[in-house]
């Protein structure tokens, strides 16, 4: 235990000392965090929009304001051929075309159904699929509108209507920064503790210092803690400043307790730091450890849900994500900061951290070898 | 106190031998020199008796441990000083020498005696960090690191590689006082000159043992008589004797060419076949071979 003391030491007098790379590690991801979320939001704004009113008729124009007037759309043009409507697409000036075509309003009132024509530019997915959705939606609501307006004339078939009305639970205004903040703030953590570590090891490869430490008596596992116990300070800082962030610039405030907060965060570098220790018995150059890392860093921070829901994946996908950390601290983090979770709802995901930081820390002891 | 049997050691799945049954044996107290060029597998033993590295082959004790079961006893009672500056450039000497000491669970102060004499030639820079020192500086720190827990063998691997006469010549005295200790030390070097300053020495060449001896062993093992050969223009010079038929071996070596003769032949008939050649100023005359022309020697025996 003395021993681990003066490797301790050692290690923060050497962390410490390296300012270019503290502040690195502090600047980075706070620039990363500040701005990561302003510009990873779903919620599509500002679709383009073109129409080719063939109809112009009280019923089209009205139409057009309650689109224009829904916040979403940005009118960019009107056409008067279908053709022009599509070269506005092509030349990107459009993400959408909408076509009121002739005798829209008369088909309206005389037959009770009107048809409109939407083109979608698919280049980008989730624009157009929104964008897609978004006016579909306000177009029903439009029907409503008409159909409520001219009730009392073309009565609405007497068929059983169901309304479904939803209400969003935790997260009532689906405000996006209080979702996407904790998980970008996981993915940090998530890049800095397992390239770190891994970095420091393959450093003294590099330098040759490893070849004095293995002739010393130090235990391996000693050696291992010394490393690992530095890197989760500095994680649990970085973390720190994290909750500050996402206080003072997205006024997240989590509803769960602190110490549940940074319960799982101990248990979740410990993990990550694990595979970086890991990553670094297999490499024997900083190259390599790089290397390495970013494989595991992009798999984690790609296919843990912050971006994506993991339940939408295939079956297979879904069994690896329970094998990474970053997942589990992810689903800890919104449930704790969201909903105020305690120890006990969180317990499942504490539990897989943990086993799967034990797994990773004891490969790598064991995978440490002085002898080689 | 150094004990190695058979020790074999390959790389890359057998392909290149580092070692080749050696067998040596080193005695409490004496500074043992391993002598030998660059890859002749050097470093390979150093790692193996400081159980950096498990030999495939041969067993081999140090202080009486053996170097795979008792690697813990082992390390608690050797200096390594590696070939590679491999102290931390980050931190100061003071930082790096209180380091290893605690790390050996000893103190400074405990052991200062063994190091004082090395230490206060570097004690003035003691807040300079380790990677900001000179060449020789970096030595003596390192050495003081290898000593400060006061270790019953020094392993040296070529500990003056890169440094400047003067720091060497210290440095060899500074072995020689360490003798006086009672550490047994075993070192290594491409310099053929350091060889003399050991008490016994192993010429190592491609992973064997060439011979053991005390450098005048080694002197003395040299068959047959050398002749130095002066004269202009080395190149021509060192042609026109290979091409003299009496002659055994010729080698460039300095500003003179070292040669020995077949059975029979002899000095003054090389000479005169020499200035027939054109070389007017040629001389032959009979010298002592050093320890560099018994290794060539051998190399080619």
């Amino acid at each position: 235990m003395r021993t681990l003391f003066f490797l301790l030491e050692k290690e923060f007098r050497q962390l410490l000392r390296n300012r270019q790379l503290i502040r690195i590690l502090f600047i980075a991801p706070m620039i990363q965090l500040i701005l990561l979320p302003l510009a990873a939001d779903y919620s599509v704004k500002n679709v383009n929009i073109a129409v080719l009113d063939q109809d112009h008729s009280p019923t089209s124009t009205k139409m057009i304001e309650k689109i224009k007037s829904s916040g979403r759309f940005r009118l960019t043009g009107y056409a008067d051929t279908y053709k022009q409507a599509l070269a506005m697409v092509e030349q990107d000036k459009a993400d959408l075309v909408l076509q009121i075509p002739l005798h829209f309003e008369r088909d309206m009132t005389r037959e009770n159904v009107g048809k409109l024509y939407i083109a979608i530019n698919a280049i980008e997915g989730t624009k157009a699929n929104l964008g897609g959705a978004y006016l579909s939606s306000i177009l029903n609501d439009f029907n409503e509108d008409i159909v409520t307006e001219s009730g009392p004339i073309n009565p609405s078939p007497n068929a059983p209507q169901i309304t479904v009305v939803s209400s969003n639970w935790y997260n009532p205004h689906l405000n996006y920064n209080l979702y996407m903040v904790p998980a970008i703030l996981v993915t940090l953590l998530t890049s800095i503790a397992s390239m770190q570590s891994a970095f420091n090891i393959v450093q003294e490869k590099e330098k040759g210092t490893i070849e004095q430490i293995n002739v010393t008596p130090i235990r391996k596992y000693i050696f291992i803690l010394g490393k690992l116990i530095p890197f989760l300070v500095l994680g649990l800082l970085l973390f720190s400043m994290g909750l500050v962030i996402a206080r003072a610039f997205y006024g997240i405030i989590p509803l769960g307790s602190l110490w549940v907060l940074y319960g799982s965060a101990t248990v979740f570098l410990f993990s990550m730091l694990g595979l970086g220790l890991l990553l670094a018995t297999y490499s024997a150059t900083q190259q390599q450890a790089m290397s390495l890392a970013f494989f595991f860093i992009n798999i984690f921070n790609l296919l843990s849900g912050v971006f994506t829901a993991v339940d939408s994946m295939p079956n297979w996908a879904k069994t690896l994500v329970e094998t990474f950390p970053t997942s589990h601290f992810i689903k800890i983090m919104r449930s704790v900061v969201l909903k105020g979770s305690d120890f006990h709802d969180t317990a499942y995901h504490l539990g897989a951290m943990a086993l799967i930081g034990l797994v990773l820390n004891t490969w790598a002891v064991l995978n440490y070898r002085k002898t080689a | 106190m150094i004990r190695i049997e058979h020790i074999g050691m390959t790389y890359d799945k057998g392909r290149v031998v580092a070692l080749q049954d050696v067998n040596l044996e080193v005695n409490k107290g004496e500074i043992f020199g391993l002598i030998g060029p660059d890859g002749a597998g050097k470093t390979t033993l150093f790692r193996i008796l400081t159980t950096l590295l498990l030999p495939e082959k041969g067993q081999a004790w140090v202080n009486n441990y053996d170097v795979v079961k008792d690697y813990k006893a082992i390390r608690n009672s050797v200096g390594y000083m590696p070939g590679k500056f491999s102290l931390y450039q980050d931190l100061t000497i003071e930082e790096n020498l209180n380091f290893f000491a605690t790390v050996f669970g000893t103190t400074i102060a405990e052991n200062y005696d063994l190091i004082k004499d090395i230490y206060v030639q570097i004690e003035p820079f003691k807040n300079r960090r380790a990677g900001k020192l000179s060449g020789g500086m970096k030595q003596k720190l390192a050495l003081c690191c290898a000593l400060i827990h006061k270790p019953d063998v020094l392993f040296l691997d070529e500990p003056t590689t890169g440094v400047d006469v003067v720091s060497r010549k210290e440095f060899w005295d500074m072995l020689k006082s360490l003798r006086k200790e009672g550490i047994t030390i075993l070192v290594s070097t491409p310099y053929m000159d350091e060889a003399t300053l050991c008490d016994r020495i192993a010429l190592i060449q491609k992973g064997s043992i060439l011979s053991v001896d005390t450098p005048e062993g080694i002197v003395h093992s040299f068959s047959g008589q050398l002749y130095a050969v002066h004269g202009q223009g080395t190149y021509h010079l060192l042609q026109a004797t290979r091409g003299y038929e009496g002659v055994a071996s010729c080698f460039a070596f300095g500003d003179a060419l070292h040669a020995t003769f077949k059975p029979g032949a002899q000095g003054p008939a090389l000479q005169a076949y020499l200035q027939s050649k054109g070389h007017s100023d040629a001389r032959v005359d009979p010298i002592k071979p050093g320890i560099e022309d018994c290794f060539i020697q051998l190399l080619n025996q």
